[in-house]
């Protein structure tokens, strides 16, 4: 088990030039659990989550990490508690899977120290967590759309952070290997305690896998807790402003919402 | 529902040894095969030094050539090559390996490896400043590289401001440096025909490139700019490696990009600028040097040594085919153009098609 870092969100107002995207917003990330944040499009999902991990500097407000604000932690200190999985981070041309996973020892590495054992341990564990390690020495390009996402987990997961933040790192994927990548983030959460956050498209996934599901509406928290607390019809209606239906999930006992449309409806 | 196995939690038990064991080995494969490109390009350069320390219109044996290296007296040697063949072959080692390691640096950083500051406008105008410093102002060669390196990051600066419209895009700013590369080079062109002596000489070098009449004058403040600013760079070769990857997971990683990218264009500008000082912009050099050591180093590491070697031989080999091979006594620059031209056709086809990066 890992220890347990408080991460929370103070006030916090965000936005790019002229525009407010985050505007006023307070937020306690549960240690040891996995929290999804949902929200309709452009709701400032991925801005909370770019500033949570220092990429963006609050306008005002703070993102506290065990009682530190974190724009203003030396900036490997910080990688080395709490990474980040951007939605489209970019492979350089060429590199390999084990090479790409190294990358994540960056934190850990000083300025002339050499490659340890140490991270060849870390990069066999990351690659063993995300059953990549037949891939280990194939070229990055040539990897399907989901076999590439687990590579990217598997880099964050060769950071060895307490705290993993991913920005919907189930887009681009078909359904079978969104369910791979949450499953595999929810063993990382259960065998070593890794506290997750993550920006998800899919409410119904985002129900079944979060314990504490966050959603975003017009720049501030509309609702937060536990998927059966959240995902209401009520809530639906307004973060997303959609006609719904929420039944249980008879393959989990999770709230599932089908949504009501113009057309097909017979109810 | 099948239950997956849980992840074993890192260094313990369910690691299994045959990963660790594929990592190690791949890892040290990969490295083995740099280790030894970048031996055979070292021992190479060495080769084509002396080589172009021998040839000429005398000939010196190897053991004349070594003693003159040496320090010691050898009539008509001492003065051939120690110092006409020397210094200039000094200056090729030198500047080949500033360009190539300032030009794979902004490939890099850039991701893209049109992004070299021979074609965006550096060396241009690094170049445009050099010459205006040498022949219009007549300055020293202290006042010639800071002149140049002045210019240089102005130009660097200009272009990204130009460039900007929230956020760099790459390809916005290859356009606008190539602009501003033809800008500069009629500068050139125009302070050299206003120039009171017309000297041809002069002329190839400040628009081509040339190692023409160099003496140690000249040699000696790019050797000090490479051993100061070479080591900056490479210091810093593992965040430029983490900046490939994008800004956000840089950042993520504990990069502080921003920093990062300052200290690099300012030492690989410094760089552009005092190799320029001395021999003119060599052309293709920078842009030719990334590309060909990464296609035979491998490209998952960092290129700045492998690249900074393929500059040094290249600048050598190019400056003795021109002098000795092709029948007339050409410039450097002009060799290297001739192999660069075709590189950058192929290049900009295939990033046509596929948006290609190092």
């Amino acid at each position: 088990m890992t220890t347990e870092h408080q991460l929370l969100v103070e006030r916090l107002a965000l936005g790019y030039g002229d525009r407010t995207v985050i505007d006023g917003l307070d937020l306690l990330v549960p240690p040891g659990e996995v929290t999804a944040i949902v929200g309709a499009n452009a709701c400032g999902k991925s801005t909370l989550l770019r500033s949570m991990s220092r990429l963006l500097t609050p306008r005002s407000g703070r993102v506290v990490l065990d009682g530190k604000d974190v724009h203003r932690l030396p900036a490997k200190q910080l990688a080395r508690t709490l990474g980040l999985l951007p939605q489209s981070p970019i492979a350089p041309e060429g590199i390999t899977v084990a090479d790409l996973v190294g990358r994540g020892r960056h934190p850990h590495q000083g300025l002339l120290s050499r490659w340890s054992t140490e991270d060849d341990v870390a990069v066999a564990a990351a690659l063993d967590a995300t059953e990549t390690s037949e891939l280990a020495d194939r070229h990055v390009d040539e990897l399907s759309g989901g076999q590439r996402q687990r590579v990217w987990i598997a880099m964050a997961l060769a950071q060895q952070t307490d705290l993993l933040l991913l920005d919907e790192p189930t887009t681009f994927l078909d359904v079978s290997h969104q369910v791979e990548v949450l499953d595999l983030l929810t063993d990382l959460n259960r065998s070593r305690g890794t506290t997750i956050v993550m920006v998800l498209h899919d409410l119904n996934l985002a129900a079944r896998y979060a314990d504490h599901l966050v959603a975003l509406a017009g720049g501030r928290l509309h609702a937060a807790g536990t998927p059966h607390e959240v995902l209401t019809e009520s809530t639906v209606r307004a973060v997303f402003g959609l006609q719904n239906q929420v039944i249980t999930d008879p393959t989990s006992g999770k709230p599932l919402m089908l949504p009501i449309g113009r057309h097909h409806v017979t109810v | 529902m099948t239950e997956r196995q849980p992840v074993a939690a890192p260094g313990l038990g369910g690691r299994t040894p045959s990963t660790l064991d594929r990592v190690v080995g791949g890892r040290r494969g990969r490295r083995r095969r740099r280790v030894a490109v970048m031996t055979t390009l070292a021992a190479l350069i060495v080769a084509v030094f002396l080589i172009s320390l021998m040839v000429g219109n005398t000939f010196y044996p190897p053991s004349d050539v070594v003693r003159v290296v040496l320090g010691q007296d050898v009539p008509g040697a001492s003065f051939t090559v120690g110092r006409l063949r020397l210094p200039r072959a000094v200056l090729a080692v030198i500047a080949g390996a500033s360009f190539g390691l300032a030009g794979v640096t902004f490939q890099t950083m850039l991701r893209n490896p049109l992004a070299s500051p021979d074609i965006i406008g550096i060396s241009a105008g690094s170049s445009a400043a050099a010459a205006f410093a040498i022949v219009t102002l007549s300055l020293g060669a202290t006042e010639v590289s800071v002149f140049a390196i002045v210019v240089g990051l102005a130009v660097a600066v200009l272009v990204y401001v130009l460039a900007y419209r929230g956020g760099v895009a790459g390809t916005r700013l290859i356009l606008i440096g190539i602009g501003v590369a033809a800008m500069l080079d009629s500068v050139t062109t125009y302070i050299l025909s206003r120039a009171a002596q017309w000297d041809l000489q002069e002329a190839t070098r400040w628009l081509t490139g040339s190692l023409n009449g160099t003496s140690w004058s000249q040699v000696g403040p790019v050797v000090v700019a490479l051993l100061v600013l070479g080591p900056v760079l490479l210091a810093q070769s593992r965040n430029l490696a983490a900046t490939r990857l994008g800004d956000d997971t840089a950042a993520a990683l504990g990069v502080r990009v921003d920093r990062t990218r300052l200290i690099v264009i300012v030492a690989a500008v410094g760089l552009i600028a005092f190799a320029t000082a001395a021999s003119g912009p060599i052309a293709f050099v920078a842009f030719l040097s990334g590309p060909i050591a990464s296609r035979i180093v491998g490209r998952g590491g960092s290129m700045l040594m492998p690249a900074a070697l393929v500059g040094a031989l290249l600048v050598l080999v190019a400056d003795l085919t021109g002098q000795y091979l092709l029948g007339a006594r050409y410039p450097v620059g002009v060799v290297t153009g001739v192999l660069g031209a075709p590189f950058l056709i192929w290049l900009i086809i295939r990033t046509n098609r596929a948006g290609g990066s190092l």
